[in-house]
């Protein structure tokens, strides 16, 4: 090959190479900012449908929450007429009647706070309980990692509802709303500890991580930065999917007779006190099952999109 | 001395020629629960300011540990180092604090890897990840660590830098990962840069670039440069010194040119001779015979007596020259030329003109 066939073809290849993936070699610089990772999800969270059907119904339910007023149609949940016990929903009443002949519609809508309060504070403290002991036990390994996973184990052995209504029962946190939250979190976060903890081992190791340490980042840098986001990727689905298991379980609770007691209002009270009625007035069962049902699709929903928008290879 | 100024381009402060690292008879093993793997066995060199030393050997001979003892990312445990010392401009980085040893990495020595996929982050822009160099180890804002990172994609001439400032990893070809890398490593202005085989995973034409964008950077800073690496032809090209590993020991080191054109070492000739010929075309390649060595069971004497053909066992050999039994030191076998072989004159003498 002579020197001038080497060029050429150097040439070439370099033309090759400039041109991959690339239309024109026009700069236009549309901002100055360095995007981040937050920036870049949300870019992609903007254009995702499943985000915004997932978002506009967890804002109605928040709404109903905070305002109940607005979507009882004028009812007082607790204004109650015995003779309309167990009414068939009407054009008058939407959803019917209850046993104590009260606004069912009424009933469920005021419902939706205290269920929504142990739902989301508790998959709160799962989260950072289930993140926080996952990561510190998946980095250091050695003898931190190897306590963190007993106690883990430990909690693993109690179940779910036994472990709360022990907990309730005793009384230390008292009977409220946020005790029962903190009751169903305390006995629920060592899956998603797990979660954390298996990724961060699996990702401690990657290169880019040992790229990151031959750079000079210390350890905190690459736990936060560079490992936990290519974690919680996993986690963060699991805990949409638990608010739904969560509200379920304050449900059992109340069951039990150690949940919310009345004359608090919620959807798992609401169902509790259904199942026995469930073959006449069957509507009982549905309405606060539909509403919780969708509830947990919008969170379901919502975090489906996080966690694509988190990943940068899922991005279109 | 742990406190070392290493700010401005190693150019400006260090004249060419004075050592940067000093590498002394350094020992790495791995403890496993199935024994104790040998995997770097008194390894020394020096490098200085705007020298190329490329180490050569194949899978195994233990060029990457070493390298990975000087950064200190080796995984501790298994790995231990236990012996010698790795001089950084003077202070022995083994006695360092863990946070001194990481204040060196970065500015001081950096690296870059065979897989450059694999190792940039998947969930971070490209521009983020060259930024953060910036960002963490100069304080820079988020808009002055985004245009030098655009700065700095142009000087690893990545295409259109300010367009693919803010793509992903898995959005650029090999080669132009590869560049990602050098560009996140070569950011502080390191005085040495370790390139781990930088190009095994890149198709020739790209290695090519790959090779000349290393020393072209390496002109413009007069940092020294490690090339860790399996292909000779690489290594012809670009280093200016060359020590092969075998057995995590080094078997012989020179000059590039010296080395690959008359091997003081049977390894090295070995190596040479399995080079295929364009003119010897049709004839068959000539392979060395046998395994390399099981780093945890190492052969008595020489480590590579049984592979090698001019070995001499017994009577055969001179008092004190046993290759089984008597392991050879590395040695100045001719000037500026050494070799741990006790027949390397011989070696030299078979190819001498």
């Amino acid at each position: 090959m002579t020197e001038q066939q080497q060029a050429d073809l150097r040439h070439d290849v370099v033309e090759a190479g400039t041109t991959t993936g690339l239309a024109s070699p026009s700069v236009d610089v549309t901002s100055d900012r360095q995007n981040s990772l937050w920036s870049d999800a949300w870019g992609d969270l903007r254009r995702n449908p499943l985000f915004w059907i997932g978002a506009v119904f967890g804002l109605v339910f928040l709404l109903m929450a905070l305002v109940p007023q607005l979507f009882a149609r004028g009812a007082d949940p607790r204004a109650c007429d015995l003779s309309s016990s167990n009414q068939k929903p009407s054009a008058e009443h939407w959803f019917g009647f209850d046993q104590q002949g009260c606004d069912y519609l009424a009933n469920v809508v005021y419902g939706a706070r205290n269920s929504l309060i142990i739902g989301l504070l508790a998959v709160a403290v799962v989260l950072v309980l289930g993140v926080v002991v996952g990561a510190v036990a998946g980095f250091d390994g050695r003898w931190v990692d190897g306590l963190l996973s007993r106690v883990t184990d430990i909690f693993y052995a109690l179940p779910l509802i036994l472990g709360a209504l022990v907990v309730l029962r005793s009384g230390v946190l008292g009977r409220g709303v946020v005790a029962v939250a903190v009751a169903l979190a305390v006995f629920g976060w060592m899956t998603a500890m797990r979660l954390v903890r298996s990724q961060v081992i699996a990702v401690k190791s990657s290169d880019y991580v040992a790229a990151a340490r031959a750079m000079g980042a210390s350890n905190g840098r690459i736990l936060v930065r560079h490992i936990l986001p290519n974690a919680v990727a996993p986690v963060l689905v699991y805990t949409t999917i638990t608010i739904g298991v969560l509200i379920a379980a304050e449900a059992t609770l109340t069951f039990l007779g150690v949940g919310l007691q009345r004359p608090a209002i919620s959807w798992g009270l609401q169902i509790e006190a259904g199942q026995s009625l469930l073959r006449t007035a069957p509507h009982l069962v549905l309405f606060p099952s539909i509403v919780l049902t969708l509830t947990v699709m919008a969170f379901i929903m919502m975090g489906d999109a996080l966690r694509d928008a988190l990943d940068p290879r899922q991005r279109a | 001395m742990t406190h070392l100024d290493l700010s401005g381009p190693t150019a400006d402060l260090v004249p060419a020629g004075t050592p940067l690292l000093d590498v002394d008879d350094l020992h790495v093993e791995f403890r496993t629960r199935s024994g104790t793997v040998h995997a770097v066995n008194g390894v020394s060199y020096s490098l200085a300011a705007g020298e190329t030393l490329a180490i050569l050997g194949e899978s195994g001979s233990g060029k990457s540990v070493s390298a990975q003892a000087i950064m200190g990312i080796l995984e501790t445990p298994p790995a231990v180092i236990t012996g010698g010392g790795i001089w950084f401009q003077g202070s022995n980085v083994l006695e360092m604090s863990a946070e001194d040893q990481r204040k060196i990495r970065g500015p001081g020595i950096s690296m870059i890897f065979q897989d450059a996929l694999s190792s940039l982050n998947p969930v971070y822009s490209v521009g983020f990840q060259i930024g953060e160099m910036f960002r963490v180890h100069r304080g820079m804002s988020k808009k002055e660590a985004r245009r030098h990172a655009v700065d700095l994609m142009d000087r690893v001439r990545i295409p259109a830098a300010a367009r693919r400032v803010d793509d992903y990893p898995h959005q650029f070809s090999g080669g132009m990962r590869q560049r990602v890398m050098i560009a996140m490593a070569i950011a502080l202005d390191p005085r040495i840069l370790i390139a781990d085989e930088p190009t095994t995973a890149l198709d020739v034409t790209v290695q090519a670039q790959v090779m000349d964008l290393l020393k072209d950077l390496q002109q413009e800073t007069g940092m020294g440069l490690i090339l860790i690496t399996h292909d000779l032809g690489v290594v012809n090209e670009v280093a200016d010194n060359v020590a092969v590993m075998y057995a995590g020991e080094i078997v012989e080191r020179g000059t590039v040119d010296d080395v690959f054109t008359r091997p003081a070492h049977p390894y090295t000739d070995g190596l040479m001779s399995s080079v295929p010929q364009v003119e010897a075309k049709g004839g068959r390649l000539r392979p060395i015979a046998g395994q390399p060595p099981n780093l945890a069971r190492i052969p008595s004497g020489c480590p590579f007596h049984p592979r090698c053909s001019r070995r001499r066992l017994g009577a055969e050999a001179a008092p004190g020259r046993e290759c089984a039994t008597d392991a050879p030191p590395l040695r100045l076998v001719v000037p500026g030329r050494e070799a741990a072989c006790h027949y390397s004159e011989e070696v030299l003498g078979v190819r001498a003109p």
